[in-house]
């Protein structure tokens, strides 16, 4: 990625001006080809363009409306803006996944700072700004508020750092918003109205989606607000909604098609219907959402009330009831309704029975998470190989599944291989760690063996239960379009991860703690790590010295050795140079200086 | 510690236990967060001691089990399973709610169709919701209160302790005690539309006319005495 083309370029073009008049033939293939390349949306193939020689790679930075950062510190804004100067939209991801289970201290990094300074500069025409993992503060949205005078969508996932008073500026000077979309994020009580804050005409709003914030909204303005925004589709509330102001939002907006309902159990002290009577009540009001598709919330639900969602079922193509604590027979009334479901995402309290009850019904399932309602190692789950295997016969077009499970046999694994050939993502979780196929007492390597091989498009894999390294040997033989892989108290040696390295050519992120993985296993894909976002080893058996080697061979690599335990603000016991994780990734930039005290770049 | 950690409770009340904290001398101890932000009930540590292994001072934690097919208890590690802490702390907090409804229904009732037949309403003075509780669920009344303790305890005022004796309604002497003080006392419509004091009438009788639910004030609730033992008296 070289910087210096430009200045080639422009003096080739005076000289060839000099010669033939206004349309020289270079400059016209160049216009020409920024108008075909325009179209081209697909990052990768735009990467792909980039490459074919010095007019394309300009023409193609010239013309990239979508800016995807996958590691925020693997390039700087500064290098990043200055190629691509027509950006309207940018997606920055921040902090590696494991940091999400509490693996790393959460002063990290990934600050939103320097980007929002810098695209306030570089892009006053922004209108979309997508994070993912990242540290943001209430300047950094106000900043963003007052810089953007056409900013339409904002999308905050698993981010924190700042709270209602960011999003008040946000809200009150983007006049043009139609995407508010905070998921999974945290927002802090700044004791601000922000809901008051939107512009008191018609809104453009399309998508609000505040599911995630724990703290209470002025109900009144948000009736307001949704009245006045015909456009809207989306909308998810959060767990403070109780029953009728639900039911008052959805008289006002039938037009939705993504409902996120709170919690769904929280009545007012006043009703004085009876059960029946109060189920029709609120169910005449989902029956006027003829469009709706998505539903989620019931983070608290009161299974009486789940009846009056029937109208709506038979037009579901997702459901989210993976805070709903119901069990099998509350939920197989519901789902016996969902015949056109394609993504299910629930609780283990619905048993395998429950399991057994959307495999009969869904079948044009594409995407199941199964939640535990317990996250404990040691107990009875209620799902098992049983609810697997049933999905896995009902099922066939599944492309994507979690599940978390206290008991799993191999057999149901390969049974799922065969059944669901398309599947694009298998993640795993056997929640007691090194737990062997429950009913042979061998090891997991068969069944995750056999989903490498049969499904042929995997792209995400993550493993769980007592593997040996043959387990590893299988994916390196078998899993050639593996881009994600999540390994967890796994493996024999370090062949187990050499297997990996050498044999999955597409891996880019790679996860693996608790694992007996080391120095050799390390060093033997170091020819790799160019090549690919991350790799993040913690409780491994790396060595400072190995990690040391490897940062010295290959300068373009920033190599981190955090220092965390678990307690914030705690300091580890032992010597200076241990760590309990390593994260190393590519990088443009020389290493970060805003890493905290735990961190030690080498 | 709330419903969801009998499990430790248990096992802590059973051993033998000299507590080595982080950054003490002895065994170190490997503690599970569930990442407190977010204010919840209190935060979780969940201690479980796995009494016959030797602690190591790293954090990787390192298990033989004797029986691959059933591995000892284990210590818990930062981290795992891989469940994020906001999805804890909702299903923590829904737990302390509905954790009876859920109990009751594994005891054996029959089917989710059956037992929502006989909810009824369960109101709190000056609590801004209600809830709705199936009687057939419990066997006795001291089951009822706790289960109501749990469903009204984050809306009163005091502290844990005092909520324990909130809805205390097994003995007279106590409710009189009640009655006279600022607790509150647990009332109910039965079927000829009179409220009546909780406690009064044999549970049968009780699940059999009760209608409604009414947690209210003590202080409000003096009047109610008088005819509670006049309706007692009638039916001899």
């Amino acid at each position: 990625m070289s910087e210096e083309d430009g200045d080639h370029h422009s003096s080739e073009a005076t000289s060839t001006n000099s010669l033939s008049g206004s349309h020289p033939p270079d400059q016209v293939l160049e216009t020409v080809l920024e108008s075909v390349l325009q179209f081209l949306t697909c990052r990768r193939d735009r990467n792909a363009a980039s490459l074919v020689c010095r007019s394309w790679h300009r023409a193609e930075a010239f013309t990239r409306s979508e800016l995807f950062i996958g590691n925020c510190y693997s390039v700087s804004p500064a290098r990043a803006f200055a190629r691509f100067s027509k950006v309207r939209s940018i997606y920055i991801k921040g902090r590696p996944r494991f940091a999400d289970f509490n693996l790393m201290p959460h002063n990290w990094g990934a600050h939103f700072r320097p980007w929002v300074s810098a695209m306030a500069r570089a892009y006053p025409w922004l209108e979309k700004v997508y994070l993912k993992r990242i540290s943001l503060t209430n300047d950094d949205l106000a900043l963003l508020a007052d810089s953007f005078h056409q900013f339409k969508e904002l999308e905050l996932v698993f981010c924190e750092g700042f709270g209602t008073r960011g999003l008040s500026k946000v809200a009150y000077n983007c006049r043009q918003l139609r995407v508010l979309d905070l998921s999974d994020t945290e927002v802090t009580d700044d004791n601000v109205d922000w809901i008051s804050c939107f512009p008191e005409d018609e809104t453009c709003l399309e998508s609000l989606v505040f599911d995630c914030m724990e703290n209470d909204i002025n109900f009144d303005a948000l009736e307001r607000l949704v009245a006045r925004s015909p456009l809207l589709k989306k909308l998810r509330l959060n767990r403070y909604a109780s029953m009728r102001q639900l039911y008052q939002l959805l008289l006002r907006a039938p037009q939705l098609t993504h409902l996120g309902t709170g919690s769904f159990g929280l009545i007012e002290n006043v009703q004085n219907m009876d059960d029946n009577q109060e189920c029709n009540y609120y169910s005449s009001a989902f029956a006027a959402c003829t469009s709706l598709v998505c539903l989620s919330g019931f983070k608290d639900v009161m299974p009486v009330y789940l009846p009056s969602i029937h109208p709506v079922c038979a037009n579901l193509t997702s459901l989210n009831f993976s805070y709903t604590n119901i069990n099998p027979q509350q939920f197989r009334s519901v789902i016996v309704h969902c015949h056109k479901l394609q993504t299910l995402w629930i609780l283990d309290s619905v048993c395998d029975e429950g399991l057994q009850a959307a495999s009969e019904t869904c079948k044009d399932l594409r995407e199941l998470r199964v939640f535990p309602v317990d996250a404990d190692e040691d107990i009875e789950g209620p799902v098992s190989e049983v609810g697997l295997q049933a999905i896995s016969e009902g099922c066939r077009k599944l492309q994507s599944i979690l599940y978390f499970c206290q008991r799993m046999t191999n057999e149901a694994v390969i049974a799922m291989s065969r059944n669901c050939p398309d599947l694009l993502v298998f993640r795993l979780c056997i929640m007691g760690r090194r737990q062997p196929d429950s009913v042979t007492g061998k090891p997991m390597d068969e069944g995750f063996g056999a989903i490498v091989k049969n499904c042929q498009k995997l792209t995400r894999l993550a493993v769980s239960g007592l593997l040996t390294d043959k387990a590893f040997w299988y994916i390196g033989q078998y899993g050639k379009l593996v881009r994600t892989l999540s390994v967890a108290f796994a493996g024999d040696s370090d062949m187990g991860l050499r297997y990996v390295l050498e044999g999955c050519p597409r891996l880019q992120k790679l996860e693996i703690r608790d694992s007996p993985f080391g120095d050799a296993a390390l060093h033997a894909g170091a020819h790799r790590y160019y090549n690919m976002r991350f790799l993040w080893m913690s409780s491994c058996r790396v060595s400072r010295q190995g990690c040391e080697e490897i940062a010295r061979s290959m300068p373009r690599l920033v190599v981190e050795l955090v220092r965390y335990d678990g307690e914030e603000g705690s300091f580890m016991e032992g010597d200076s140079n241990s760590f309990t994780v390593l994260y190393l990734y590519r990088s443009l930039e020389p290493p970060r200086n805003d890493a905290p005290e735990s961190v030690t770049i080498l | 510690m709330e419903g969801s950690r009998k499990g430790a409770v248990d096992m802590l009340a059973g051993a033998d236990l000299s507590l080595g904290l982080p950054g003490g001398d002895g065994a170190k101890l490997d503690f599970v967060r569930t990442g407190c932000k977010r204010g919840f009930s209190a935060t979780e540590v969940d201690l479980k001691l796995d009494l016959n292994a030797k602690e190591s001072p790293s954090s990787v934690e390192k298990v033989k089990p004797a029986d691959p097919a059933r591995p000892p208890a284990k210590a818990q590690v930062v981290g795992w399973p891989p469940v994020r802490s906001y999805r804890k702390n909702v299903m923590a907090h829904n737990n302390k709610n509905s954790s009876d409804e859920d109990q009751a229904a594994e005891k054996g009732v029959a089917s989710g169709a059956a037992a929502a037949l006989s909810f009824v309403k369960v109101s709190m003075d000056g609590a801004p919701y209600l809830r709705k509780i199936d009687l057939k669920m419990y066997k006795t009344y001291k089951e009822l209160s706790d289960a109501l303790g749990k469903m009204f305890g984050s809306f009163t005022a005091g502290n844990y302790e005092a909520h324990q004796g909130m809805i205390d309604f097994m003995n007279e002497n106590k409710l009189k005690g009640l009655l006279n003080s600022s607790d509150y006392v647990s009332t109910y419509e039965d079927k000829d539309g009179d409220w009546m004091l909780v406690g009064d009438v044999p549970w049968e009788m009780f699940i059999a006319s009760c209608k409604r639910l009414r947690i209210m004030k003590g202080s409000e609730a003096i009047g109610l005495a008088p005819r509670a033992m006049e309706k007692c008296k009638g039916r001899g």
